[in-house]
């Protein structure tokens, strides 16, 4: 039998993570504090999973300023979106071998 | 966690975030019954003005029309001003109730979606004013009001979008009856609100 778990993606097996992605994935871009109002974590626990996003190729990272305040703002790629849709596909076909 | 939920659980979440974090939600249905009292007092004072100008006879008549126009105007800022203040505190409210940050992407994107079509309206019944071509002027705020709905209900809870839609047929409806501009216009911007604010109240906020 196949293996029901094998086409979950393993970055995104954190509550995080799948929620900064579906965050970008509705929006064009999103900033870090948006961000983290949204998804209820700190500045260190966000900006390491952003980080592991990041080095996966799934979001990019622009820096800007506002004034002479930082403004990060994120927003998915290419990759990320696909990523991300291959995800949700396994989590549904989970489901419904489930039911 | 038991296995057999936690897609279920993971698929939620997802939906839930996207829902989030592109709409704004701490909308407040008391935000419309606060402008629906405000269009009622509004039409009942600019009815009142309406009725004592009619009794006047033709000559004074002529001497006041000036004076009605600005009062009427006054009022008309005055009702929308009012409307403005009530639905932001209540939405304000609701916000630190919720816990989510009134002024964002999300609000940013409503706000610009909803007065770029008011804003076009507002300019045509300003020139409206200025030719004194009154008799259109309540289906235009009622067809652009609607329009302005419609718009913006992509960007926040998703009912408005009937309110849009019942804004809309009246307006229309108005220009067929144009006599009864201050009565639709008391039914859309009064009784309408006040509804739809009750409805949202009942399946959004009620604890």
């Amino acid at each position: 039998m196949k293996n029901p778990i094998e086409n979950l993606n393993k970055v995104f097996d954190s509550r995080v993570r799948l929620g900064i992605m579906s965050a970008l994935m509705v929006n064009e871009e999103v900033n870090f504090n948006e961000l983290k109002e949204l998804i209820g974590v700190t500045d260190g626990n966000l900006a390491s999973h952003m980080k592991t996003l990041e080095e996966n190729a799934y979001i990019k990272v622009q820096k800007g300023f506002i004034g002479r305040k930082t403004n990060t703002t994120y927003s998915i790629t290419k990759a990320g979106e696909k990523a991300f849709k291959q995800h949700l596909e396994a989590l549904e076909k989970m489901i419904r071998s489930l039911g | 966690m038991d296995t057999s939920s936690k897609p279920l659980d993971t698929l939620q979440d997802i939906k839930k975030m996207m829902e989030r974090s592109s709409r704004f939600i701490s909308l407040s249905g008391w935000s419309g019954v606060g402008a629906g009292v405000c269009a009622l007092i509004g039409a009942w004072m600019a009815h009142e003005k309406l009725a004592s100008f009619g009794g006047l006879d033709v000559e004074s008549r002529y001497y006041s029309v000036n004076n009605l126009e600005y009062s009427l105007f006054l009022i008309a800022l005055g009702v929308l001003a009012g409307a403005l203040v009530l639905a932001f505190t209540f939405t304000y409210i609701r916000s630190k109730k919720t816990g989510v940050a009134i002024w964002g992407t999300s609000a940013r994107r409503l706000l610009w979606n909803t007065f770029l079509p008011m804003a076009a309206g507002g300019v045509l019944i300003l020139k409206m004013i200025d030719l004194n071509f009154y008799t259109l002027i309540a289906p235009t705020c009622l067809l652009f009001y609607g329009v302005a709905l419609v718009n913006g209900s992509k960007y926040t809870l998703g009912e408005i979008r009937y309110l849009g839609y019942a804004q809309i047929l009246l307006g229309m409806i108005n220009c067929w009856l144009l006599h009864s501009g201050l009565i639709l216009w008391t039914i859309g911007f009064g009784i309408l609100h006040i509804v739809y604010g009750l409805v949202m109240w009942w399946k959004y906020e009620r604890e």
